[in-house]
């Protein structure tokens, strides 16, 4: 496989919002607004990037029983590197997604990218297999953001389009899970094969 | 009283999968029977209670002292995860029939963030009760954690009784499948958001 269609699968056919739904709680919990979720997304990413790199090249000095736990291991240390990363320069950002930063490390897709791929394959590949991930992730989460932020007040990246206070039930619980249940929807229409 | 309301509040207002999106891949992964929504329901009370007292303390008496607070993440989901294998081998042990019950549960829990979750709000989050905002207390804390396990557990359960009756129904070929349960659990979040100001 090519080292482009690597970075290239994350992204539509093996999309981790859409097609793989893994990773659905910050997903939902942190799109109130597109730039949330392109910053929930970019942490995601750079997590992505460092675990799949670091796991292929110590999995195989790991006995396969004590797998999962070395590799949450590893992801912990990443989320914490971000954790203090993000306190330190965006602070603002940081605490409006809160808990979810943390929460990186009980992501199934970095463990799921961890195990599927990076144990199996060549550093250099891991990594840019992290890096298509974290794209994919990234772009599901700001389209979800971006569309619940233009219905639910009427803006886009902050940005006034809309007249009026739009629907505030997207910015608030339900409409996170619908918002994204229909894009799901128009995802499978259009786009899955 | 206060336990009144952190009951009321962890249950219904800030439901744990509806209000705070924790824990929704085990509420989309294992909600399509209810049976298997109760023992999952079960084992998560029980660990989220357990793991939410040993990280409490952990974080009072060696973190917090050590001013090492920084390491809580990989603290938490190496204790988590110790703990989930632990509670697996003893249950077997000591109780063939409830590890029937719970054990093919157990394993998913690890990766459950409704755990980790709970774990870092209660010894994080500041909650307000007539009008002083103060830290839980250890009880505060199991009673919240408990609570919040429950509200998973209903939800949950709610959510696998509306899926069995949707496998009766034709649904469009898009819709099958997780979009079409997401957009229920977006209808169920709403019949929750009525709670909301009863607290």
């Amino acid at each position: 496989m090519s080292r482009l269609r690597i970075i290239t699968k994350g992204i539509i056919s093996g999309n981790p919002i859409f097609v793989l739904v893994l990773g659905m709680c910050p997903t939902l919990g942190t799109t109130t607004s597109a730039v949330n979720g392109l910053g929930m997304g970019l942490a995601t990413t750079f997590v992505l990037m460092l675990s799949n790199l670091v796991i292929s090249l110590i999995a195989g000095l790991i006995p396969s029983k004590v797998r999962i736990p070395s590799f949450i291991v590893v992801i912990a240390v990443f989320v914490t590197v971000v954790q203090l990363i993000m306190q330190a320069y965006v602070p603002a950002l940081y605490e409006t997604l809160g808990l979810f930063i943390p929460l990186i490390v009980v992501n199934c897709i970095v463990l799921g990218r961890a195990e599927a791929f990076a144990s199996k394959n060549k550093p250099l590949d891991s990594f840019l297999d992290g890096l298509g991930s974290g794209i994919g992730f990234t772009l599901g989460l700001t389209l979800l953001g971006a569309v619940r932020e233009l219905l639910g007040s009427g803006a886009f990246f902050g940005w006034k389009m809309l007249p009026g206070d739009g629907m505030l039930v997207f910015i608030l619980a339900p409409g996170a899970f619908i918002a994204l249940g229909y894009l799901m929807v128009l995802f499978n229409k259009f786009l899955k094969a | 009283m206060e336990y009144i309301l952190i009951i009321i509040s962890a249950v219904f207002v800030n439901n744990i999968v509806l209000n705070q999106f924790l824990g929704v891949c085990p509420f989309l992964g294992v909600s399509n029977r209810i049976s298997t929504a109760v023992g999952m329901s079960a084992a998560v009370v029980f660990v989220m209670t357990l793991a939410t007292l040993i990280t409490y303390l952990i974080q009072t008496y060696i973190l917090n002292p050590l001013q090492i607070g920084f390491m809580q993440t990989v603290t938490f989901i190496l204790v988590i995860a110790a703990l989930v294998q632990m509670v697996e081998i003893i249950l077997k042990k000591i109780s063939p029939a409830l590890y029937q019950a719970l054990g093919i549960f157990l394993p998913l829990i690890t990766t459950n963030c409704a755990v980790l979750g709970v774990a870092i709000i209660v010894v994080t989050k500041e909650f307000t009760f007539g009008g002083t905002a103060a830290m839980l207390t250890l009880p505060q804390a199991l009673v919240y954690a408990a609570s919040m396990a429950l509200g998973f557990g209903l939800a949950l359960t709610i959510f696998a009784g509306l899926r069995e009756h949707m496998d009766l129904v034709g649904v469009p070929k898009p819709f099958r499948g997780v979009p079409i349960a997401l957009i229920t659990a977006g209808i169920l979040a709403l019949a929750f958001m009525g709670f909301s100001g009863i607290v």
